[in-house]
């Protein structure tokens, strides 16, 4: 490498080779499930059931086949996006409300809700798990409205996951929107609804990609309501992938390669859009 | 926020948006009448959803969960659950008797919880401040390894635990053979990790894996605010890297910390999913998770009350941790909470 100048802001050889060796060995820790989800995804199944070994000793898309059988993923898999996405769909929205409601407007209570809103925060899931499981129920019963066990009572149930966190995030990066551009939007003669939908909405898209990501990553990976609250047909992801282990045979490969599967639209939705995530965070909540 | 703000027109901005309906003249003040009411419950209107979905799916339940703690109530009162029968403190005296089999195992989990939530909130704080400071600096690979260090936080629990559930497997596992087969550690028996005192590490391999990146991804958002001609003005100065390090770069990060240590502290307490995915209904007593533990006595022995006065406790401890926490943090912070 050719010398260059050095400016007083690079950094000295000590700390870059610290920083190396530091990065190095994280690296390693991050990759390691990562290698052996997808090598052991790719073996047959005496090679996963015998001792490991860093390198296959034959490669077979086999599992990849198989999975699609041995449990019905593709059934899974479509509930998990529909409640996923619903899920996310609703929060994002409601989300968008209110926290458009306490970040323009003075209101009574409004310290009330934010404050409320967020201490569910820090509610163990296994307090109201229970309770919502025999209201789904009892409304069941009583109004002929199936929550427990259908779509909707997890859709239901994971929309509000997400909603505290979002409303906060989202809270931040209205507060962030100069004031002066929705009343310029209002003078201009938009109603309070139309400086959101044209001004607001607009100047925060990162915030809300970024609230909407972390929406979808909550639902799709929640698994104690969904083991509770789902009954065969209606099934996600997080439940169905017990499904390869049988009285007899773990199927490694097939679960390995069923999770590389259900991890992919995850992972590259997240990494795609990980710079929204970053500049959402940046505005939204850390002030 | 000032006192009363409601009786009031909310300012003198909203005086200018109602003013939009006839063109300009002296405010009509009548006829701003339905325009104001209007405006008043419009924030109301918006909030409706939020603030009904939060009622239905947690305060309603929490409300019913804190009666149900009061009741004995087994499968066969599942049905119609109003009508167990009524038994005051009974569940809490069998919850917190560290004397009897039920509180004595509760304490336990409770005491390994802690000890869980302390090494893996400080690990994954650790880990993922380190990385934050260390990839500030631009340099070949950073945007890359960025977008790798954020993979554990993007995979679905289930797939990212079940593969450390198969990587710690006894026999076919990648953990016993690396340390064991390969580097000769810990004798040529392989070690159960699922099993037994073990467990305890595997899950918080599992959890710090898991965790960090949240950590890093907070703290690389708050390092971005902090202006570039600080450092600057340091090197200039003649502060050396570790010196900006500690002076500016670690002081600028303080509040964000404190929120993000709140945050990382209630998610491992409550963490449910982790230890579920590897280890199943039970897990080993070890690593025997609040979390798990509760829902163990509710769901596989089928004591729901007991399983709620559990819960209950838990829920004034995270409350009482969080309520002190926070008053110790923002003290000295004033207006942490003008909005």
């Amino acid at each position: 490498m050719p010398a260059r100048a050095r400016s007083p802001l690079d950094p000295p050889l000590s700390f870059r080779v610290i920083r190396t060796i530091f990065l190095t060995l994280l690296s390693g820790f991050v990759l390691l499930p990562v290698y052996v989800m997808v090598t052991s995804s790719l073996k047959p199944l005496k090679d996963v059931a015998g001792q490991f070994r860093w390198i296959p000793s034959g490669l077979t898309i086999r599992p990849y086949i198989d999975i699609w059988h041995t449990v019905p993923l593709a059934k899974y898999f479509v509930n998990s996006l529909i409640v996923a996405g619903t899920a996310t769909v609703c929060s994002v929205v409601i989300a968008i409300f209110a926290a458009y409601a306490v970040s323009r407007y003075r209101f009574r209570g409004k310290r009330l809700f934010t404050v409320t809103v967020l201490s569910t925060q820090m509610f163990p899931g296994i307090l109201f798990l229970l309770p919502l499981f025999l209201i789904f129920v009892n409304i069941g019963n009583s109004t002929g409205v199936a929550l427990y066990g259908s779509r909707g009572g997890l859709i239901l149930t994971y929309l509000t996951f997400s909603l505290p966190f979002s409303i906060w995030m989202l809270i931040g990066y209205f507060d962030s929107v100069p004031r002066d551009l929705d009343e310029a939007a209002t003078v201009d003669g938009c109603g309070p609804l139309g400086a959101l939908f044209r001004v607001v909405i607009p100047a925060a898209v990162p915030g809300i990609v970024a609230v909407a990501v972390y929406a979808f990553m909550t639902a799709w990976g929640e698994v104690l309501f969904a083991s509770v609250m789902t009954n065969d047909a209606t099934r996600t992801l997080a439940v169905g992938l017990q499904g390869y282990s049988t009285q007899n045979d773990v199927y490694w490969n097939q679960i390995m390669a069923a999770s590389l599967v259900v991890s992919i639209p995850v992972v590259a939705g997240f990494l795609l859009l990980q710079k929204y995530l970053v500049a959402g965070l940046t505005a939204g909540a850390v002030k | 926020m000032t006192s009363a703000p409601t009786t009031l027109p909310p300012d003198a901005k909203a005086g200018g948006r109602a003013g939009r309906a006839p063109a300009g003249g002296p405010r009509p003040g009548r006829v701003r009448r339905p325009g104001r009411l209007r405006r008043t419950a419009l924030p109301y209107l918006l909030l409706l959803p939020a603030l009904l979905l939060e009622l239905l799916i947690h305060l309603v339940p929490m409300v019913m969960g804190i009666v149900m703690s009061f009741r004995q109530l087994t499968q066969f009162f599942i049905r119609d659950w109003s009508r167990a029968p009524w038994t005051g403190f009974d569940n809490y005296r069998l919850a917190v008797d560290v004397n009897r089999p039920v509180g004595e195992a509760l304490l336990g989990s409770f005491l390994t919880t802690c000890l869980f939530t302390l090494l893996s909130v400080g690990l994954c704080w650790l880990l993922g401040t380190a990385a934050a400071v260390f990839m500030q600096e631009t340099f070949r690979g950073r945007g890359f390894l960025r977008a790798l260090f954020l993979v554990p936080y993007a995979l679905p629990v289930y797939a990212a635990v079940i593969t450390w559930a198969f990587m710690f497997q006894r026999d076919n596992g990648m953990v016993n053979h690396l340390l064991h087969d390969q580097l000769g550690l810990g004798g040529a028996e392989h070690t159960f990790w699922l099993l037994g005192d073990n467990s305890f590490w595997a899950l918080l391999t599992v959890s710090v894996w898991k965790g960090w990146p949240f950590a890093f991804l907070i703290v690389m958002a708050a390092l971005q605010n902090v202006p570039r001609d600080l450092y600057e003005a340091a090197a200039l100065d003649g502060a050396g890297i570790w010196q900006q390090i500690r002076r500016i770069t670690l002081p600028s990060v303080g509040a964000v910390n404190q929120v993000l240590i709140l945050v990382l502290f209630l998610w491992t307490f409550n963490d449910f999913n982790t230890p579920f995915v590897l280890f199943g209904k039970s897990a080993p007593e070890a690593a025997d998770l609040i979390s798990i533990h509760i829902y163990q006595s509710s769901f596989v022995t089928w004591n729901f009350g007991t399983g709620s006065a559990m819960s209950v406790l838990l829920l004034l401890f995270l409350l009482l941790v969080t309520a002190g926490y926070l008053f110790f943090t923002t003290r000295g912070r004033k207006d942490a909470d003008a909005r």
